[in-house]
């Protein structure tokens, strides 16, 4: 058979990083709609509600299964820029070169937990 | 297929047209939630104690309060426009499908409301 490109087959194929980035996209983004959303409405309308509300809204978002919501939510927040970020990028026709395309999206995944970690040492020891 | 006439047949099964538009706005929003959350990164960082006191009065002031309150519109867009594709890929029965749909834009209007009724309260000052 002619070595020739072989056209994408739909049962035939294996997993890069740019799918891995794609899915992510949809599932953080989906993930702060759902949980995000919540967290922040539930901030905001305890802040305004007055201090007892916002002591309950504390007391939860402060114990450990709290932490791991807002430490998930950062990391959703943090890759969901980046590959947004990438989106606009793509939306003007670059990056689709098969080395470049590769290299980001390989380290776009790495990136958002760096800037997650950045994000909590900032917070936790300043 | 039903009997009507030829036209009747395909009526309404092409294109919405809407999609351009979609796109366009899900990226419009795109671009005020990176602008509007990256002020509230920072502000939570330099808020440092997000206690009751500090936090109520940041948000009692002008600035941070219009920006929260743009925040929500952009955010609740931005999401009321991601799920609706979502929805949109996996939900494949018509009846299902429109009622997810009109259960999320019930479900984002309120919360964006909600959201900034809060912020009118923390500005105006009406909270105990």
């Amino acid at each position: 058979m002619a070595k020739r490109p072989l056209s994408p087959h739909l049962q035939i194929w294996k997993w890069g990083p740019h799918m891995l980035v794609s899915i992510l996209h949809r599932v953080t983004g989906s993930g702060m709609a759902l949980v995000g959303l919540s967290v922040l409405l539930w901030w905001l309308g305890a802040l305004a509600g007055g201090p007892d509300h916002y002591d309950t809204f504390a007391g939860f978002i402060t114990s450990p299964i709290g932490y791991v919501v807002l430490v998930g939510l950062s990391w959703a927040y943090f890759n969901h820029v980046l590959s947004g970020l990438r989106h606009f990028v793509l939306d003007v026709g670059a990056g689709y070169e098969l080395e470049g395309n590769k290299r980001w999206a390989t380290a776009l995944p790495v990136l958002g937990v760096l800037l997650t970690a950045t994000f909590w040492a900032l917070m936790l020891f300043r | 297929m039903g009997n009507g006439t030829s036209i009747g047949k395909v009526r309404g099964l092409g294109s919405a047209h809407h999609g351009a538009h979609h796109w366009l706005l899900q990226r419009f929003t795109a671009v005020g939630n990176l602008v509007l959350t990256s002020w509230l990164v920072g502000s939570l960082l330099l808020l440092g104690d997000l206690d009751y006191a500090s936090a109520s009065a940041y948000f009692a002031q002008p600035l941070p309060a219009t920006a929260m309150a743009l925040l929500l519109i952009s955010v609740f867009w931005h999401a009321r426009l991601g799920l609706q594709i979502v929805i949109e890929d996996y939900v494949h029965t018509p009846g299902n499908k429109l009622a997810l749909i009109i259960l999320l834009n019930l479900a984002t209007v309120g919360g964006a409301a909600f959201g900034l009724f809060s912020v009118v309260r923390l500005a105006l000052g009406g909270a105990a």
